[in-house]
């Protein structure tokens, strides 16, 4: 059965769309993460045009993470002051990436730059990933502590000034890092249509020093509003948020999540996370392998607003 | 009649100005014959529905004034098209760089039919010579694709034109049926062209050419547009309307979402 959609303006297959948005919320679900890094690669490959892959990601991202922010609201386990910190960094990012983005779609560059930083942040973030977990698996077999914050441990980042108390974390940091970080992420969700769960809670934990339990709700925080906030512009500048696609991605995706979760509840933590490094690495390389190979077709056509 | 002719050639002159689009004759004649065509459709209008996956639409018209002998021994000949709206298109090249392809070259054309779907009573090659055809720009491949701005060396031209056409052909846009127009009595005929599921919204014609032993006779053009109805209608105005309003619902659908499914699936 097909269903037009009416921003990117053609057909597909809805059982396709709503299996992708299964599959990424079951995925998800299991690794607490948004999604958004998944379903934009997995739209462009179904030929949707990577302008609204991008926009339509970034607001399929709002719905999975105002579901896991809430959950993590209700146990107590975010930090709104270090969120909002975030949050004003993201929102500056997040309006410089979407002038990069228009700027590279009129040079016609846009899908070269979103695929090369796919390949670059998947491939290093993944890689880092499998290496830490592997190493967590076998200090876990040796029957070692797994910790991974070393606390009483300062780095360069701790010596900065501006510092504020953040009571739920029991921090007391710059905020400098904190804003530089949002900036980052807020660029990467407007120009790669993902939360950037993927990169900041990494960052959190070993740049920051942010205790674990606070990173993930924390993140997911500040993501549903830059994503909201991406969005917005996104259908504002480029119109290009194809608001059908989005809610058949983000109807099956939120049922999806609920069985990835029960899953994720039965896997010990460092197996979670060599197994969204493997899936992190996997997307990485295929996008990668699309860049090098030589396409079908070299040459590609644009006619008015988004080309085929 | 010849007044009411003359009335409808003087509005349209009069139109010229404030829109260009009504510049279009509707009616070309040529002097030398006698034989008129005309033809009808069903509709002027195609509605995209949410279910919509492509169609065909049918085209019938009929001969006026023809030479009985000649229709028997086949010397008419009929090309319908359906022409989309003009759109100026942007051609890239890849090239490998460091390892990775990436859009090197670029040529912009001006606007060319978005889509263009053809049917005729046998292949063009038959029907008349390349100069005529070309000079009416009947065929896929007789459009004319004029670049601007700067294009560097011109063999690289030719490539980018024909990228052009295989790239339109290839995803259905543009496409032909050599034998698509048939005769259904004697002077009557019916010609089926298909419209892609991607076809593009907006003012499309219907172009009907009559040939005579392979000079051109008459061009008619009935106009037909292509709409979204309903829901995509509707969200597609308001995208493009309201934008900020659009954007600002899209969030909440997604905040409504993820909230339902925190709720109804309440994890802890």
């Amino acid at each position: 059965m097909s269903i037009y959609l009416p921003i990117a303006e053609l057909s597909v297959n809805i059982f396709v769309i709503l299996g992708m948005g299964a599959a990424v919320g079951f995925l998800s679900g299991m690794f607490g993460v948004g999604g958004g890094f998944l379903i934009t690669p997995l739209l462009i490959f179904y030929n949707i045009p990577p302008a609204v892959a991008v926009a339509t990601g970034a607001n399929q991202v709002v719905a999975s993470s105002v579901s896991g922010a809430l959950a993590h609201f209700r146990r107590g386990t975010l930090d709104i002051k270090l969120g909002l910190v975030l949050l004003s960094g993201g929102l500056v990012g997040a309006t410089a990436g979407i002038q990069i983005f228009s700027m590279l779609r009129r040079l016609g560059q846009l899908d070269l730059i979103i695929s090369l930083l796919y390949v670059v942040f998947l491939g290093s973030i993944g890689g880092l990933m499998l290496w830490e977990s592997v190493n967590s698996i076998r200090r876990a077999a040796n029957n070692k502590p797994v910790s991974l914050r070393k606390p009483g441990q300062h780095n360069w980042v701790h010596r900065l000034p501006f510092k504020m108390r953040f009571k739920r974390s029991k921090l007391y940091l710059s905020v400098i890092p904190v804003i530089l970080l949002g900036f980052a992420i807020g660029i990467l969700t407007s120009v790669m249509g993902v939360g950037g769960g993927f990169i900041m809670v990494p960052a959190m934990i070993y740049l920051l020093r942010i205790p674990t339990n606070v990173v993930i709700g924390t993140s997911l925080f500040q993501i549903i509003f830059v994503t909201a906030f991406t969005t917005v512009v996104q259908a504002a500048t480029n119109f290009s948020v194809d608001i059908v696609l989005a809610a058949l991605l983000m109807s099956a995706g939120v049922i999806g999540a609920q069985y990835g979760v029960r899953v994720g509840q039965k896997m010990r933590g460092e197996q979670l996370r060599a197994g969204l490094a493997l899936l992190v690495l996997g997307v990485g390389i295929r996008l990668g392998f699309g860049l090098v190979l030589e396409p079908d077709e070299v040459y590609s056509v644009v006619s008015g607003s988004f080309g085929f | 009649m010849r007044t009411a002719v003359l009335t409808l050639v003087a509005f349209m002159s009069a139109g010229i100005p404030a829109a260009a689009q009504l510049a279009d004759p509707t009616v070309i004649i040529n002097d030398k014959f006698s034989e008129r065509i005309d033809i009808g459709i069903s509709t002027n209008e195609i509605a995209i529905t949410s279910d919509f996956s492509g169609a065909d639409i049918t085209v019938f018209g009929a001969i006026d004034g023809a030479d009985e002998l000649l229709l028997a021994t086949f010397a008419y000949d009929i090309v319908v098209a359906l022409e989309g709206p003009r759109l100026s298109s942007t051609v890239r090249r890849k090239e490998r760089v460091a390892g990775i392809w990436m859009n090197r070259h670029s040529i912009r054309f001006e606007p060319i039919p978005a889509s263009y779907s053809m049917s005729s009573t046998r292949p063009l090659a038959d029907i008349a010579n390349l100069m005529e055809l070309a000079s009416r720009d009947i065929g896929i491949n007789n459009i004319r694709l004029v670049p601007t701005g700067g294009v560097g060396d011109g063999s690289r031209l030719t490539e980018f034109r024909e990228a052009l056409r295989r790239i339109k052909q290839a995803s259905g846009l543009y496409q032909r049926a050599p034998t698509g127009v048939q005769f259904i009595s004697k002077a009557l005929f019916r010609a089926t062209v298909r419209l892609p599921a991607n076809i593009p919204v907006g003012q499309h014609k219907v172009r009907a050419v009559l040939y005579k032993n392979n000079q051109f006779v008459m061009e008619k053009v009935i106009p037909l547009r292509v709409v979204k109805t309903g829901l995509e209608q509707f969200i597609y105005n308001l995208a493009h309307l309201y934008p900020l309003a659009y954007g600002i619902i899209a969030v909440l659908l997604a905040t409504v979402t993820g909230w339902l499914g925190s709720v109804i699936f309440r994890r802890d």
